[in-house]
């Protein structure tokens, strides 16, 4: 499969250390991994492994302790401010916590018109800019017009994060790293969320990096999955070679803790109704 | 923003800070529209005057209306003006000390000294300033005599006849004014009526008049010094907050460095080091300002520190936003009630800074513009208003600060409950 597809990330020996002497935190320890194009990749590991942090190197909002990572088959290069506001137009991320995504002070339109802009659009008509956050509303089946002059807190928790992928159909970067985006939000919105990622990478082709703490909710959506633990990949492969067979004794455990009421059929009945829309 | 303001203005502390405020604002602003020209104009050649109202006596008597009252009571009023209770006793003391000595037989219940009339009947009859008792002393023989010279004529009701000189024949024959028990002047006739609720201070100049103006400047040496502080903390502690690294260690290394030395010592040292004739009270307040700038970084500093990792800033970094509309769209909006609750103790900081200096010795160096600080180191310098019992030189001074400092504090007091539980989550 690797071979017809192109490499859009892949980091060597990537390392994140916190602090030094006794409060030293290795929070990502020499990690390799390759993603390729048009994949969903899930990132698979339990609290504290690291999954955030990795994120945040790849977002290049934190810096790399050690290793390098290669974005678009080229050394990633993000030192000038130019070249990192170049690289976010192809990187882009959802956060773990709606609830501290958004600045408390700006209101719905400026998180919207802040992409149209960053894609170039400052110059746009106000009417184009208008339907085009219209569009990405409706993407997201959220209604424009009862969202302007409102501010993101003024919604709930699963609205804020459609709004964040509303923001990302705009932005329509080549790759979208999801961390965790429906850990803070209830079972029923999860599914929408996870409804319109997929669709993201239907209709737009994204490549996505899903970031999950559930095994289960892994092998229904992703391709590829990588399982960290304790800030390393300790087992990575396509999802079914990973959860159908698992060889790390790490993996084992966490698909033992995959909750046995589980219904997996409700989410493949989602994935089909998202390929028919597509 | 608006559940702010509402939650502001339910806030009773801030309320009452703020009415305080105002009032002396608003005093600030009216008084010297009733009340204008110099504050430190002097009007009397007298130190500490008492408060009071000053009614020329030339133009009472020179007054053309005179109005004739018969208020029961009145002479008794004037006759007590003139014999206090402890008069009385005196008297007594006396009359009894005589009678001893002469075997009068007088016992204290032969006298009351409520019954004016028979204590002073006694008191005639018996007193001569030639005779001495035993055990008296000189002093206390001195206080009989200015005693009986003051009560010469007590219930004397005849006109008084006030003469002029006559510049051809060089006497008193004319007839200025006559004016009998009963005749009365209206305040508002005589031409020349001085007001002074605080009486006036060492240089004899209206302490009132001068306190307002002091206000004033030393509110505007607030603002001044307060501005400068939060102005330079603000944009400090955001630059080393914000980007961190070298630039954080150089700001903190200065800010450590202002910090380890105490305040005072440090405006002391740059005060002293500024020539007599430059330090005006834009000057004193532009170095308390520079100098008071630490601790606002280091608050400053530790919030955009916590705050510049959070999510939305992140969100505003992938948005492509500049450093600059970073800290100002996603920074500054949530640290600016912090920021305005600082600033408000730096104005309150500045006039106590602004005082203590001046106390000192080292406040701004005029003699054209008041301070607070200035008024109590004029109150203690040239005869000392607290050995004069001139209470009314340096309490009101000293009312005011503590009325300024309280209501900036209580309204600080009253924005940081509404806030905090927003800054905390
Ligand atoms: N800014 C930081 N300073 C110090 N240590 C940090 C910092 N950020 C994360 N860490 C540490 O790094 C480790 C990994 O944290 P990370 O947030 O990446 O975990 P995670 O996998 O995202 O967990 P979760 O599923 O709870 O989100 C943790 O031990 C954490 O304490
Ligand atoms: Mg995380």
């Amino acid at each position: 499969m690797s071979d017809t597809k192109q490499l859009c990330l892949s980091g060597k020996g990537v390392t994140k250390v916190f602090g030094h002497g006794k409060t030293k935190t290795v929070a990502v320890d020499n990690v390799d991994f390759e993603f390729y194009s048009g994949d969903l990749i899930s990132i698979v590991g339990e609290s504290g492994s690291g999954k955030t942090t990795l994120i945040k190197m790849l977002l290049g909002l934190t810096s790399v302790t050690d290793g390098e990572i290669h974005f678009m088959g080229q050394p990633r290069d993000i030192k000038t401010r130019h070249k990192k506001k170049e690289y976010w137009k192809g990187i882009q991320a959802i956060f773990q916590d709606p609830y501290s995504s958004y600045n408390i002070f700006s209101k719905i339109d400026t998180v919207l018109l802040d992409c149209i802009h960053m894609r170039g659009g400052r110059r746009l008509p106000k009417e184009t800019k208008t339907e085009m956050m219209r569009e990405a509303c409706s993407f997201v089946n959220l209604k424009f017009d009862e969202m302007t002059n409102k501010y993101p807190f003024e919604l709930s928790g699963g609205q804020m994060q459609r709004l964040m992928i509303a923001r990302i159909f705009l932005l329509k970067p080549k790759i979208l790293l999801a961390d965790e985006p429906t850990s803070m939000i209830d079972a029923c919105s999860r599914a929408t969320i996870l409804d319109f990622l997929l669709k993201l990478r239907d209709e737009v082709g994204m490549t996505i990096i899903f970031i999950t703490h559930d095994m289960g909710l892994a092998y229904y959506v992703s391709d590829t999955v990588f399982i960290m633990e304790k800030g390393k990949i300790v087992e990575h492969g396509s999802a079914n070679d990973v959860i159908l067979n698992p060889k790390a004794p790490y993996t084992v455990q966490l698909l033992n803790d995959i909750p046995k009421i589980h219904d997996p059929w409700e989410f493949s009945r989602n994935r089909r109704e998202v390929s028919d829309a597509g | 923003m608006k559940t702010h303001l509402r939650a502001v203005l339910r806030s009773g502390k801030f309320i009452v800070g703020f009415t305080i405020f105002a009032a002396i604002l608003l005093l600030v602003f009216i008084y010297p529209l009733f009340n204008p020209g110099n504050p430190l104009q002097m009007i009397g050649y007298n130190s500490f005057t008492k408060p009071g109202t000053y009614v020329s006596l030339y133009d009472s008597l020179d007054t053309r209306r005179v109005y004739t009252f018969r208020p029961p009571g009145a002479a008794d009023v004037r006759i007590d003006a003139k014999l206090s209770p402890e008069d009385r006793e005196s008297i007594m003391e006396w009359l009894l000390s005589y009678s001893e000595q002469e075997g009068l037989g007088l016992t204290e219940r032969d006298i009351d000294i409520e019954y004016t009339e028979g204590l002073m009947a006694l008191w005639w009859q018996y007193y001569d300033s030639e005779i001495r008792l035993d055990g008296m002393t000189i002093a206390r023989r001195r206080e009989f005599e200015r005693l009986d010279l003051r009560l010469d004529g007590l219930f004397n009701l005849d006109d008084l006849h006030v003469m002029a000189l006559d510049p051809e024949t060089g006497e008193y024959d004319i007839l200025f004014a006559t004016v009998s028990d009963d005749d009365y002047v209206n305040v508002d006739d005589v031409a020349n009526v001085i007001y002074l609720p605080l009486g006036t201070d060492g240089f004899g100049r209206d302490v009132l008049k001068q306190l307002v103006s002091a206000i004033g400047t030393s509110l505007w040496i607030g603002l001044i010094a307060g501005s400068i502080a939060t102005a330079i903390g603000l944009t400090l502690g955001l630059i080393s907050g914000y980007i961190g690294g070298i630039v954080d260690d150089i700001v903190m290394f200065f800010t450590n460095l202002i910090t380890v030395i105490p305040g005072i010592v440090l405006l002391i040292l740059i005060s002293y080091s500024i020539s007599q004739l430059e330090r005006g009270p834009v000057t004193v307040a532009i170095v308390i300002g520079v100098t008071g700038w630490a601790w606002t970084t280091r608050s400053v500093r530790s919030q955009v520190m916590s705050l510049r990792n959070r999510d939305h800033v992140n969100l505003s970094k992938l948005s492509g936003h500049s450093i600059p509309k970073i800290i100002v769209r996603d920074i500054l909006p949530y640290i600016a009630s912090y920021v305005v609750m600082a600033f408000i103790l730096q104005i309150s900081i500045g006039i106590l800074s602004e005082a203590t200096l001046s106390m000192l010795g080292l406040g701004p160096s005029t003699t054209t513009t008041a301070t607070l600080g200035l008024m109590l180191d004029w109150s203690i310098m040239k005869s000392t208003a607290h050995i004069s019992g001139a209470w009314w030189a340096y309490y009101p001074v000293i009312l005011a600060i503590a009325l300024i400092s309280f209501s900036l504090n209580l309204m600080n007091t009253g924005l940081d409950q509404v806030f905090n539980p927003q800054l905390r989550d």
